[in-house]
Parts: C-alpha cells; structure tokens; sequence
C-alpha cells in the first residue's frame, strides 16, 4: 500500500477548522516563524478514512483472530470499558492540581483511589500508586522506591538480583536505577536455583525481583523460602506483575513475602493493547515503602472527599506529568467493577484451565521441556521440529497462513526455540481445539514437508521480510517530499 | 609469519611483532547471523586481557567482544562502519576490527591455538 | 463456573477438558501452590451487568464538575479532535492487536507506525524518530539519560522554564544515578540564557529547554545551541507540537534531540492520560533512542513492507545494556496522533497553530487592558501566556472555578515569587465570546 504522504495532492484540502473569530495577530519575529508548512499529507477526509481501514485490515487482533502471545495476556477487550472511558474524556488533568480544584474532579480522583484499593486488595499491598504509565515504567518506579527505602536506611546496596528466565525489563529497569545486576540460572525443575542463589545473596544486594508464575509458566514453589533469604539481608523482594492472570484469587504477592508490585492493566485486567501500548502499571508496596510514593497522592478525608497530598519530603517525586494513564484506568476498574469478586477467581481459574487443555492436547507433538502442570501459559520447544530443520519461526510462519497469531516464540531465552502459549480465559474450547489442531497439521508438516514451513507465510500482504536490510539501511522515515 | 591465538569466546587474534590484529571467529560470525553494527573501539583505548574491548550486534543479538590481549588500540577496522557484513564474508580477516599494541606477550598462553580452538568447538556441539 | 462475563466454556466443556489433562477437578491444577501460600483475603464487591456497571461510571464522571471552560494548559491542551480519529483508531485491528512482532500480519500497525516517525520527523525538523515513549515528561528523562550516553558525560544544565513536573520527573530519573542537574532560574517568564550559558561546562551532556517554556514565552534556540556545541554537548528541546505549525523546527533551530507530548494531537484530555512521548534526533544517534523504531525493507518478492528494527538495543536483546527499559509504549495514540495530523492536513495544521496564536494574542491584548493586570512575557508567546495580577493569583483562579471558569494555571506553587501570575492557554476552542467573558469575570474578581 502507497503511504498516506505518497497520496497527497497539493492543494487538497483537509478538515474544516473552528472559525477565525478574532482579528488576525501580527506575525511572530523572522527567527520564530518557521519557513515553510512541514511536510504533511494533503488528502481529503476519505482519502484518509480509506487509507487507514484498509491499513487495519493488514493486521491480526484479538477481535479478528485467536492470539496466544504467551507473556501479554491477550484477552479478550469488553466493548462497554471503551463506553466507561469516553465518560472521562472531557477532563483536564491541571482542574484537580489548582487552587479548590479537588474540588471539581472528585469523579476522578475517586475512581483512581477506590482501584488503588482494589488492587492493594487483589495484590495483598498496603497502599497503590496509579501514576507508572505501563509495566516496565512500574518496575522503575518500583526499583526507585527500594532504592529510597535503602538510602533512608542508610543501607549500602549496588545489586539487584534477577532469574535468567526474567523478562528483559527486569535487568533492564534496575540499571536504569543504576544498580548491576547479578543473574541466578533455572534449575532443572524450571524455577531460579535456590542453592545458587543462596549463594549470589550477600548485603549488597537491594532487591530481588521475580515473575510468579515464571515465564515458563510454573509457580515458584519456594517463594516464601527465597523471601525468607532475602530479607534477611533486608533486600525487597519486587514482584513482576506480567502474570497475575494465573493467580487472581489464589496468591496474593503481598501475603507470601513480595514488598513490592506492578500490575499490568492491560494485561490482567482486561483493556486493549493498542497495538503495542498504551498499557498501565500501577505500583502497591507494604507499607514500609509508603513514604516513598510519588506524588501527587490521593487521599480520602474524613467527610469521604478526595483531596492530593503533594507535601511528601520522602517521596521519590514524580515519574510522569500528572496521574498516569487515566483512561486506561477507567477501563481497568469498570472490568474489576463488573466481573468483580467471583468473577475475578473464575478469570485466573479459567486461564489455568485452558493452558493446561492446550498443553495435554500438544505435548505429544512438541517438545516440553518442563512437564508438568502449567500455570496460566505453556512453554514448548521447536526441539523435535529442529531435526527436520524446521524453527520455531517457521512454526509461527505456518500459523499466521492458517488466520493464528503466533504464540510468543525465542521467549524465555532458556529454552531453545520457544514456543509459549497463552491462551487466556477467554477462550473457548471450540477455538482452541481448531489452534490445536493446526498445531498438529504443523508438527507433521515439519516432518513431511520442511520447505512448505520455510516458505510461509504466502497468504499475507507480505512475505518474510529482509530484516538485515532494514538493520543496515536504517530508512525509518519517509523523507521524500 | 604471524602467530594465530582464539578464546573461548570466538574471538580470533593475530600477532606479528608485538601488533595483535583482533577478531572474531568464523563460528562466531555464523552464530550470530547477519551483523547489522560493529561498535568500534576508539583508538587510544586501553584494554586488559579477556575485558571488553567493543560491540557487535546481528538483527537479534548483541555480543560484547572480549579483548584477547592487554594493550593499546593502535587501529581500528573503519571499512565495517559502513559494511559491517563484512564480518559474515570474511570473519577472519578483512572482518578485523582493531590492532592492539600488546602490553604482555606472555598472555598468549591463556589463548588456544587453532588445533585446540577446533577441538573446543567440536566440544561445543 | 457461569458468573463470569468472558469465560464461555460451558460446564460440560470443562469437565470434557479436565479429563483430556487427567485431573478431577480446576483446583487440582493449582495444586502447584502449597497450602500456605494461598490468598489470605480476597474482599471485592460482587460484579454486575454491563449496564449496571455503565451507570456507575456515568454515576462517578459526574461527580465532575461539568461543562468547564478551559483556558488551562500546563502540558495538556484542549484541542479539537476531529470525527476520523475516533473512528479509525477505534478499528479493533488497531485497537486489539499488540506490538508487532511478528510482522507479516502486522503490517497495518507498522505502515501506520512508519508513517508517525515520518509525521513526527517533518513536524521537528530531525532526521529519525522512534515509534513513541510514554508522555511528553518521561521523554525528556530518556532523551536526558541518551545525552548522557552520547557525551560520556554527568551532567545536565536544565532550563527553569522546563514544566515543573518535567522537571521533576527528569530530576526523579536521575536521583540514583551519579548526575549533577543545574537548574537555571527562569527571569521573567524567559531564560536567563547569560545565566544558562555561564552554567555551561566540558562535562555538561545537554541543555535541556521546553519552547514555548512554561509560561508561553517562545525563544529562537539557535544561539543556544551552538553554544551547547562550542562546548560539546548537546541542546535537548521539549517542544508542543501544535506550535510546529506556525513555529520554526527545532531542527532547524540546531536542536540535537527534540522530545514534547502528543496529547495535544488527537488525544483527548482524559484527565492527564494516555497520551504519548515523541523523541527525534539525527541519524548519527539512532542507536541511542530507547523504545521501538519501525524500519523500511522488503519482502522475499521485492514487495515494501516494514519492520521493528534496531531491535538489538532493547530490553528484549540487551538486558541491563539496553538504551531504556520501556517495553509497551502508547502506540494507539501516537496512530491518533497520526491520523490527526493527516485529516488536518499540511495547510490545516499551519493554519489551526495560526488560529491558536490569533486567539491568545486577542485574548492577551484584551486581558491586558484590564486595569492592573501586565503580561509577564517578555518575547513572543504561541497559545500560552503569564499575566501579573494585582492580586494573589490563587484566590482569583478558586473563585472563577466556582464558575466554572478554569482560568489559568497560578504559578505560587511552582515559582516562589510569582503569587500573583497566571499562565492562560486560548487553544481554537476558545471562542471570542468565551475570551471576552474570561475578561468580565476576571476584572470582577480583581
């Protein structure tokens, strides 16, 4: 398809503006005024309606496709959350910080405090901040926090201590606080080697941050034991958020020795991915972190109004302009809302249930490196296909031709040639006994006919794309005018 | 005649009169597919024995390459910033990526010859 | 097991599905987690019906006081949205999809995403720009943490006229890492640029300006910048996009990376969020941007497509070395940035930041006549402007909100000093009526 700039006409107009109500203002001083209109599309209104629906349809979603991206959660998107959000629209971040302004926004800021509640609640924490923008943002904030914890303390601490089976965020989100990470293996029974990391644990260490269940899909059964070690060199155990789904209702991070949590809103809790964002990752914490918070922070006064607390001399300060992704949220708390409490425990039992259907009916076919009860996603390895030369690329290839989004493959890197599958209680067994089924025809294709796998996709808008080209040449804007 | 010495992190290193030429093996290059960026090292630096001397990175991976000498950056490798696939055509030689004043001729012993070096990547399979 | 509203396996579907696994019961598949460890407490409301819950949600916007004028700005602007971008960034293909991974059936995302780093690069004036950060605060953080990658240096010189709470956002970034942050204290809505320029040293990374600055005063970065580059560091520009259309590029002006907030293209105000973050710099920097970059190239028959790529500086490759941690950014909005722009069009978008500058100078010449009442600015403004009251600014803002009239953000809490200055924002919204209606009440408070 042509680019929206490759259809412009000069000349040709776009939407109708507000009217010129007001005497036209001299003009800004020559270096202010900038030469020349930048270089945007001139395209009529259905010029761009058509362009960008016929660009959608070039794309694979929930709503059109079964998309089991292990690690994202990519549930199904309740239409009535986009309804609840469009309420908010209207209002402006900046009413609530001036004078009186509470005041005017108490719609707002009641629905932020009452999810903090909620997911303080959901998580076992003493008290949320909504204000981190996504999840790896929320491991940040989170890391700042235990970082302010220590230097309150006085402690010394130069580590975070990860799972090399841990999302790249982790590592990544604690030396952008400028800790070094230290890397504890998997062992054999696919959680973090507890000998080793007894052994990695020492006083310098700040936090230890964990995904429970892991990204191979399995429940940490030690996890008060590891909580247990690194208290006692009074590190923070951080609990990474990413897959909560499994465990709603069951586990709450807060009672089994996790200091520290972020929720992904988009991936638990229901609201759409967007494409790649925006998400949501609010922060819960026990309350000796508390001081800490960002600011600004809601409170609830005694005659049940909401004002902001901005006079916090511990805080960390601020890690976005105003209250996070607002919107987001509404979504989040009109899905809590709505399926509430038993709802909530069906969601994380449901999603066990049919991760674990996909793994019984599939473990005959792909290698499964760790057998045995799944969480809330499966981790499969392309080993068997690998003889026949087929990847677990061409797997996901394959797939795409027969109308699947892929799982998430090459995650976690401790499996060669991963296949995770995450299928979501969403779900229903009809759809995945059709995925399981194409899984199938898959494996045996990688058996029969290599070549046919190596070639795919054919049926999409584009083949295998040359991604070393685009590496190389670096063309990420158009620059043609 | 140059002496040619490998690590057991894939880097090769030739040395003729005190000048280590420095790169990485063939097996190394094949792993990491299509080498898309060769971060070079500036020259000046001063690198210690088996510590970082640069960076690499294919479409998937980036690999920090190790300096298989102590010594000074004399040189480096300017053709692979704009034709970094030369590393993919020929790893081990015109995919040289910098020469190293060595700062101590003994530590060649830490290095494997390229018999060892072949019967370390058999181990590898 | 039929409480729930998307759970649609049937009773029958779940049994047939647990004998397949070879387990009596769902329990028995949480078996995994010992006893002990279980959820001591799970104290939620009971759920309810589609429409039940939208009432509550219409229950609870509407303990918001409704119908407000705004001539408040402060980062998030008012700005008409036109029909399109709903529509078409309400597609569920956009909607519903996530990061584009695997590219084949992802194209519509990628194209999209292309075609924003196109916008957003014409729009700055810069070479390269990726596929979105967070918001327009979070931005200057990484384009301040990517300076200080790119000189090797620690230590940044911070404009006063950079938002108060970007700046304390980038000071928040940057508190654990060994980083010295001068802030320079603005002069009268301006930059004190004798002072900013004496605070330049060889181990500063980057200059760190917001344009227009916070209180709407806009300033022609080029001497700025090659005074930053007389001493090897770099000039980082914060700007509002809804300037560009009138304003010159910071490129053209010698900034080096350019950052601001993409709220105010497409984005509705939503109480502070989502919006998105835009970064752009020059090609000889690329591969130190944080977060996504979508790439041209071409499929195995030659046919265009487009990719994620440089994909060896995230998180997902590089772990703890990777350029930033962000891993999902705020894509939808930067496609309703995208679509914005493109329905607006080249001429439409000069001319909606011309009706923008002609609304607030109106506005301003009109406030200014009331008696008393002086504008602080000493340049040109945009869409924003500070006025000195003759008295406190707080208690004039408290009491035109009860009308609600949002009057202008006071400045008492941000700048010790200024109790009596008022910063006002006109966006096209703003009609004449409304502006001299402000007036009215304005005089009647002072």
């Amino acid at each position: 398809m042509k680019l929206i700039y490759e259809q412009s006409v000069a000349g040709r107009p776009g939407v109708k503006l507000p009217a010129a109500d007001v005497p036209r203002a001299a003009d800004l001083p020559a270096g202010l005024l900038r030469d020349e209109p930048a270089g945007l599309p001139e395209v009529s209104e259905l010029d761009v309606v058509r362009h960008y629906t016929n660009l959608s349809r070039r794309n694979f979603s929930v709503d059109t496709n079964f998309y089991p991206l292990g690690s994202c959660t990519m549930k199904y998107n309740a239409k009535v959350l986009e309804n609840a959000a469009g309420l908010f629209s209207p209002y402006h971040p900046m009413t609530a910080l001036l004078p009186t302004g509470e005041r005017f926004s108490q719609g707002s800021l009641g629905m932020l405090h009452e999810l903090g509640r909620w997911l303080a609640e959901i998580t076992g924490m003493d008290e949320v901040t909504t204000q981190p923008l996504a999840g790896a943002h929320g491991e940040m904030t989170g890391i700042m926090l235990i970082a302010a914890y220590h230097k309150a303390k006085g402690n010394r601490k130069k580590y975070v201590v990860v799972p090399d089976s841990s999302h790249g965020t982790n590592p990544a989100s604690a030396a952008m606080v400028g800790y070094e990470i230290i890397t504890v293996p998997t062992a054999p029974y696919g959680d973090m080697d507890l000998e080793l990391f007894r052994q990695a644990m020492n006083d310098e260490v700040a936090a230890v941050m964990m995904t429970c269940p892991n990204t191979l899909g399995l429940f940490n059964p030690h996890i008060r034991e590891i909580a247990d070690i690194a208290h006692a060199h009074d590190a923070l155990m951080y609990y990474d958020g990413a897959n909560l789904n499994a465990i709603l209702g069951k586990v709450r991070p807060g009672d089994v020795g996790f200091d520290v949590i972020h929720v992904n809103l988009h991936k638990t809790f229901g609201t759409p991915h967007g494409g790649g964002g925006p998400g949501s990752g609010p922060v819960g914490v026990k309350t000796s972190l508390v001081p800490f918070l960002p600011m600004p922070r809601i409170v609830k006064k005694d005659d049940d109004s909401y004002a902001l607390e901005t006079d916090r001399p511990a805080s960390i300060g601020r890690t976005a302009n105003f209250f996070g992704n607002f919107g987001v949220m509404v979504k989040a708390f009109a899905y809590m809302a709505m399926l509430g409490r038993e709802g909530l425990i069906q969601v994380s039992e449901q999603a066990v249930l049919n991760a674990n259907y996909i793994m019984s009916q599939l473990k005959d076919y792909y290698d499964l490196p760790y057998d045995q009860t799944c969480m809330h996603e499966c981790v499969f390895s392309a080993g068997k296909q690998l003889r026949h030369g087929v990847h677990a690329i061409d797997i996901a290839k394959y797939l795409i031709d027969r109308g699947y989004h892929p799982p998430t493959v090459y995650f976690p890197l401790i499996v060669k040639d991963a296949i995770m599958i995450e299928p979501t209680e969403t779900e229903s067994k009809a759809t995945m006994d059709a995925f399981i089924a194409v899984m199938r025809e898959a494996a045996a294709a990688a058996e029969k006919d290599p070549e046919a796998l190596h070639t795919a996709p054919v049926s999409m808008p584009v083949s295998r794309l040359d991604e070393t080209k685009a590496a190389r040449e670096q063309n990420v804007c158009h620059m043609k005018w | 005649m140059a002496e040619t010495y490998f690590t057991k992190e894939h880097e090769w290193v030739k040395i003729k009169e005190g000048i280590a030429s420095v790169g990485i093996t063939e097996y190394a290059a094949h792993q990491l597919g299509d080498v898309t960026f060769v971060e070079l090292p500036q020259v000046g630096k001063t690198v210690k024995q088996f510590q970082v001397l640069c960076a690499i990175e294919s479409v998937k991976a980036a690999s920090d390459i190790y300096s298989p000498v102590s010594g000074t950056v004399t040189k480096v490798n300017e053709a692979l910033e704009d034709r970094p696939e030369i590393v993919n055509e020929a790893a081990e030689d015109a995919g040289w990526m910098a020469w190293i004043e060595m700062s101590d001729p003994s530590e060649v012993k830490a290095l494997m010859d390229r018999a060892a070096y072949d019967e370390y990547l058999r181990g590898l399979e | 097991m039929s409480d729930s509203h998307y759970c649609p396996n049937t009773p029958d579907e779940i049994r047939e599905m647990l004998a397949a696994i070879g387990v009596a019961s769902v329990e028995e598949l949480f078996a995994p987690i010992p006893a002990e460890l279980r959820a001591s407490s799970f104290d939620l409301p009971e759920g309810m019906s589609e429409f039940e819950l939208f009432q509550r949600m219409q229950s609870l916007a509407g303990q918001n006081a409704q119908g407000m004028t705004n001539f408040i700005g402060g980062g998030y602007y008012d700005h008409i949205i036109p029909a399109v971008v709903d529509h078409l960034s309400g597609r569920a293909e956009f909607y519903t999809a996530y990061t584009p991974y695997q590219p084949e059936c992802s194209q519509g995302t990628l194209q999209a995403l292309f075609e924003y780093q196109t916008a957003i690069c014409r729009l700055t004036g810069m070479e390269v720009a990726n596929a979105s950060l967070y918001d327009g605060a979070t931005a200057l953080a990484e384009a301040a943490m990517m300076a200080l990658r790119v000189t090797n240096r620690n230590r940044l010189v911070m404009d006063g006229g950079v938002s108060p709470f970007t700046r304390q956002v980038v000071r928040t970034y940057l508190d654990n890492l060994d980083v010295e942050i001068v802030e320079i204290a603005p002069q009268q809505g301006g930059t004190d640029r004798a002072a900013l320029l004496a605070a330049l040293d060889d181990q500063t990374a980057a200059v760190l300006v917001q344009n227009p600055n916070f209180f709407g005063t806009l300033d022609d970065l080029t001497g700025l910048a090659d005074a930053a580059h007389a001493k090897g560091a770099l000039l980082v520009a914060s700007v509002y996009p809804i300037s560009l259309g009138l304003v010159q590029s910071p490129g053209a002006m010698g900034a080096d990376i350019v950052v601001g907030d993409g709220q105010s293209l497409g984005n509705p105000l939503s109480f502070g969020g989502p919006s998105f973050g835009f970064i752009a710099t020059t090609k000889k920097y690329i591969r130190n941007l944080p977060g996504r970059i979508i790439g041209e190239t071409v499929d195995k028959e030659g046919r265009r497509g487009f990719v994620l790529t440089l994909q060896a500086r995230e998180q997902h490759i590089k772990r703890h070395k990777a350029t930033s941690n962000i891993c999902s950014n705020q894509s939808l909005c930067a496609l309703r940035g995208l679509i914005f722009l493109a329905s607006i069009g080249k001429q439409g978008f000069a001319e909606l930041a011309r009706l923008n500058h002609d609304k607030a100078e109106f506005a301003k010449s009109t406030l200014a006549a009331i008696n008393g009442v002086t504008v602080v600015n000493r340049g040109a403004t945009f869409n924003e402007f500070t006025l000195a009251l003759p008295k406190n600014a707080d208690e004039v803002v408290a009491k035109l909100l009860q009308s609600h009239t949002a009057a202008g953000v006071p400045l008492a809490a941000y700048y010790p000093g200024m109790e009596n200055c008022l910063v006002v924002t006109v966006t096209e919204k703003r009609t004449k009526d409304e502006i001299l209606a402000l007036a009215r009440e304005l005089e009647r408070a002072l």
